[in-house]
C-alpha cells in the first residue's frame, strides 16, 4: 500500500473526523458550525484531489500546444457549486446563531436547553 | 401542445424557481400569498399534465440545454417521479391555502412575503430533485430545498424554532455532505454522474470496494435527511416549532424525497452491480424499520403535545415505508410506495387540523384541548377523519398501505408473521395516541366553556380535502395502486 502517494485521502479522512468530532463534542454553536465548515472542506479536498491527473496542466486549451495532459476540470467546476453550496450554509447558519443569541442571550446549546426547560 | 408536454419536466422546477423572487418583490403579503398560491397550483397540473404523459408514453426524458446524456444534465420521468411530484405539489398547494390565515397569526405581516418566497424555493428543490437524474444536480437541489426549509421553519413564533432549525441545519448538512461523498467515490470510479449511464458504468469497474463505500455515503447521508431511526433527532422539535401552515407542507413531502433518492440509488444504480446488495440493504434497514414503528409510536402514547405526537407518529410512519422497501419485492415496494401517498393526505390532513385548532386554541398541549369536540365539532371530524387513515381503519386510504404491507410480509413465510404483528401493532398503537386526542377533545369537559367557534370556512373546507380524498383513494385505490406497482417494477427490474 503506498501510503504516502495517497496522503491527501488521509488528509481527507482526518478533517472529515475532526469536523464530525467538533460537531458532536462542542456545545458552542459557533464551534459547532466551525465544524460543519471544516466537514465541508474535507469532501471539497476529496473532489479536487481525484481530478489530479499525474503531469497533468490547468485544463486551459492553448493555441499551438499539443499532446499535452489536463487535469480533470469537472470535479473542480462540482466543488465550486458546493463551496457556494457550504458558503450559504454557513451564512444561514451564522444568521440563526444571531437569532439565538439575541433571544436566548447565550450561544452555548446546554444553556439554551437549559433556559427552555424553565 | 406536446411541444410544451416534452418541456415539462423543466417546467415543473422553473415555474416555482422563477416565481420565487418575484414573490419576494411583491412585499404585500396577500399578493406574496396569491403569487405563491397560482404557482404551486400551477406546479399540481404540471405534476398531473406529467402523470398524464407518462401513462401514454412510460418515461420521458429531457436533455437540459439540449446536452444529450451522460454529457449533458438530463431530467428524467417516470411513474416514480411523478408519484412523488403529486405529493410534493399537491402537499404544497394544499398548505398554502391554510397558510394565508394560519401565517397571519404567528408571523408578522412585513416578513410573510419572504416566508411565501422560501416556500417556492423549498418546493423548486423538492421537485428538482425528483426530476433530475443526474447525482450532483440532486445535492445542489437537495441543498435548495433544505435552506429554503430552515428558513421555513425559523419563521416560528416560539424562539425553540431557531434552536430547533439549528440542529436541522447541522443534521441535515451532515446528510447531505454524506451523500456527496458517496457521490464523488461513484464519480472517481466511473466518471460519471448521469444515474442511468452510472448503473452502466459501474459494471466495467473491477474493484468494487470504493463503490460498496459510496453506497454506505449514500444510504446513510439520505437516511438522515429522511429522519430514518435513530438518526430522526432533528424532526420532532422541526415540525413541532415550525409554523402550522409549514408544517403540513414539510411532514406531507420532505422527509419522502428524501426517501425517494435513497431507493432510486440502492434499487436502480447499485442493486445491478453489488453482490448481495439486497441482503445488506434489507439487512441494515428492516431492524431499523422495526425500531422506528415500536419506538416512535411509543414516545407518541406519552406525548403532551399534539405537534409533538404528530411528528413522532410521522417518524413510525416513514418505518412503515422502509419495512415495505426492506422486503425487497414488488408488493413491498409497491406498499411502501403507496404508503407514501397515503400517509401524505392522512398526515397533511392532521396537521392542517392542527392548525385549525391553533386558530382558536392558544396552547396545543392536549391538557388545553378539553373541549374542542364541542367548540369545533367540524375541525375535529375533520381530525378524526384523518386520524382513521392514519391508524388504517377499512375504507380509508390507510388500510390500503397497510393491507399491501401485510400481503408483502405474508410473502416472506413464517418470520412475515411477526411483521404482520408488527403492523397490527403499530396501527393499534396509532390508534390509541390518536384516541387520547378525542378523549381530550370529546369526553373532557373544559375547564371554562366557551362559544362555538370554527376555524374560517376555507380553512376547513381545505381540510376536508385531504380527508375525503383519503376515503376516496381508500375505496378507489386504483390510481396510487397501479403507480406504485409501476415504481415498485421500475425499481426492482435488476432482480427479476
Amino acid at each position: 500500500m503506498d501510503f504516502l502517494g495517497l496522503y491527501n485521502y488521509w488528509v481527507f479522512a482526518l478533517l472529515l473526523s475532526t469536523g464530525l468530532y467538533a460537531v458532536i463534542a462542542k456545545a458552542n454553536l459557533v464551534k459547532k458550525l466551525i465544524g460543519i465548515a471544516i466537514f465541508q472542506s474535507a469532501v471539497f479536498l476529496l473532489y479536487i484531489t481525484m481530478d489530479k491527473v499525474d503531469g497533468g496542466t490547468a485544463p486551459i486549451i492553448q493555441a499551438g500546444a499539443v499532446d499535452v495532459i489536463y487535469s480533470n476540470p469537472l470535479p473542480q467546476v462540482l466543488i465550486l457549486t458546493a463551496i457556494v453550496v457550504g458558503i450559504a450554509t454557513t451564512a444561514l447558519g451564522l444568521a440563526i446563531i444571531v437569532r439565538i443569541s439575541e433571544t436566548y442571550g447565550t450561544v452555548e446549546e446546554d444553556e439554551t436547553q437549559e433556559l427552555d426547560r424553565e | 401542445m406536446s411541444a410544451l408536454v416534452a418541456e415539462l419536466p423543466a417546467l415543473q422546477v422553473a415555474v416555482p424557481l422563477l416565481t420565487a423572487p418575484i414573490v419576494m418583490l411583491l412585499r404585500d403579503r396577500r399578493l406574496a400569498w396569491a403569487a405563491a398560491t397560482a404557482a404551486s397550483f400551477t406546479a399540481f397540473a404540471i405534476a398531473i399534465l406529467l402523470f398524464d404523459a407518462i401513462g401514454t408514453q412510460g418515461e420521458m426524458s429531457y436533455p437540459m440545454g439540449a446536452w444529450p446524456a451522460p454529457y449533458g444534465i438530463e431530467l428524467h420521468v417516470d411513474a416514480f417521479s411523478v408519484m412523488l411530484l403529486l405529493i410534493v405539489t399537491g402537499a404544497s398547494s394544499t398548505a398554502l391555502l391554510v397558510a394565508g390565515a394560519s401565517l397571519d397569526t404567528e408571523v408578522p405581516g412585513e416578513r410573510q412575503h419572504l416566508l411565501y418566497s422560501a416556500w417556492l424555493l423549498a418546493m423548486a428543490g423538492l421537485n428538482g430533485i425528483v426530476v433530475s437524474g443526474d447525482a450532483f444536480n440532486i445535492f445542489v437541489f437537495m441543498e435548495v430545498s433544505s435552506l429554503a426549509t430552515y428558513i421555513l421553519v425559523a419563521g416560528g413564533p416560539k424562539r425553540q424554532a431557531l434552536t430547533a432549525v439549528f440542529k436541522y441545519l447541522v443534521m441535515g448538512t451532515i446528510g447531505a455532505t454524506f451523500y456527496l461523498i458517496g457521490v464523488g467515490l461513484v464519480y472517481m470510479m466511473t466518471g460519471t454522474l448521469n444515474l442511468a449511464d452510472m448503473e452502466q458504468r459501474i459494471r466495467e469497474v473491477t474493484d468494487l470496494k470504493p463503490i460498496l463505500v459510496a453506497g454506505g455515503f449514500i444510504t446513510v447521508g439520505l437516511a438522515l435527511k429522511a429522519a430514518v431511526f435513530p438518526l430522526h433527532a432533528w424532526l420532532p422539535n422541526t415540525y413541532t416549532f415550525a409554523p402550522h401552515a409549514v408544517t403540513v407542507f414539510i411532514a406531507a413531502c420532505s422527509t419522502k424525497v428524501a426517501l425517494y433518492v435513497l431507493l432510486r440509488f440502492d434499487f436502480f444504480v447499485f442493486q445491478g452491480n453489488l453482490v448481495d446488495h439486497e441482503a445488506q440493504f434489507s439487512g441494515f434497514l428492516l431492524p431499523l424499520a422495526i425500531l422506528a414503528v415500536l419506538v416512535a409510536s411509543s414516545v407518541a402514547l406519552f406525548e403532551r403535545d399534539l405537534k409533538r405526537m404528530l411528528a413522532y407518529s410521522s417518524i413510525a410512519q416513514i418505518g412503515y415505508v422502509l419495512l415495505g422497501a426492506s422486503l425487497v419485492s414488488v408488493t413491498g415496494l409497491t406498499a411502501s410506495v403507496v404508503h407514501m401517498f397515503n400517509h401524505a393526505l392522512a398526515k397533511g390532513g392532521l396537521f392542517i387540523a392542527v392548525a385549525c385548532l391553533a386558530m382558536r386554541f392558544s396552547s396545543l398541549s392536549l391538557d388545553s384541548l378539553a373541549g374542542a369536540g364541542r367548540r369545533m365539532p367540524l375541525t375535529m371530524a375533520g381530525f378524526v377523519l384523518a386520524g382513521a387513515s392514519l391508524v388504517g381503519v377499512p375504507g380509508t386510504a390507510g388500510f390500503i398501505s397497510k393491507w399491501y404491507l401485510v400481503l408483502a410480509a405474508l410473502e416472506r413465510g413464517l418470520w412475515g408473521i411477526g411483521l404482520v404483528a408488527l403492523v397490527v401493532a403499530g396501527s393499534l398503537m396509532a390508534l390509541a395516541y390518536l384516541w387520547r386526542v378525542v378523549e381530550v377533545a370529546y369526553f373532557t369537559a373544559p375547564t371554562v366553556l366557551e362559544a362555538r367557534a370554527e376555524a374560517p370556512w376555507w380553512m376547513l373546507a381545505t381540510l376536508w380535502l385531504p380527508g375525503l380524498a383519503g376515503v376516496y383513494y381508500g375505496l378507489n385505490p386504483d390510481m396510487p395502486i397501479e403507480l406504485a406497482r409501476l415504481s415498485a417494477e421500475l425499481l426492482l427490474r435488476h432482480l427479476q
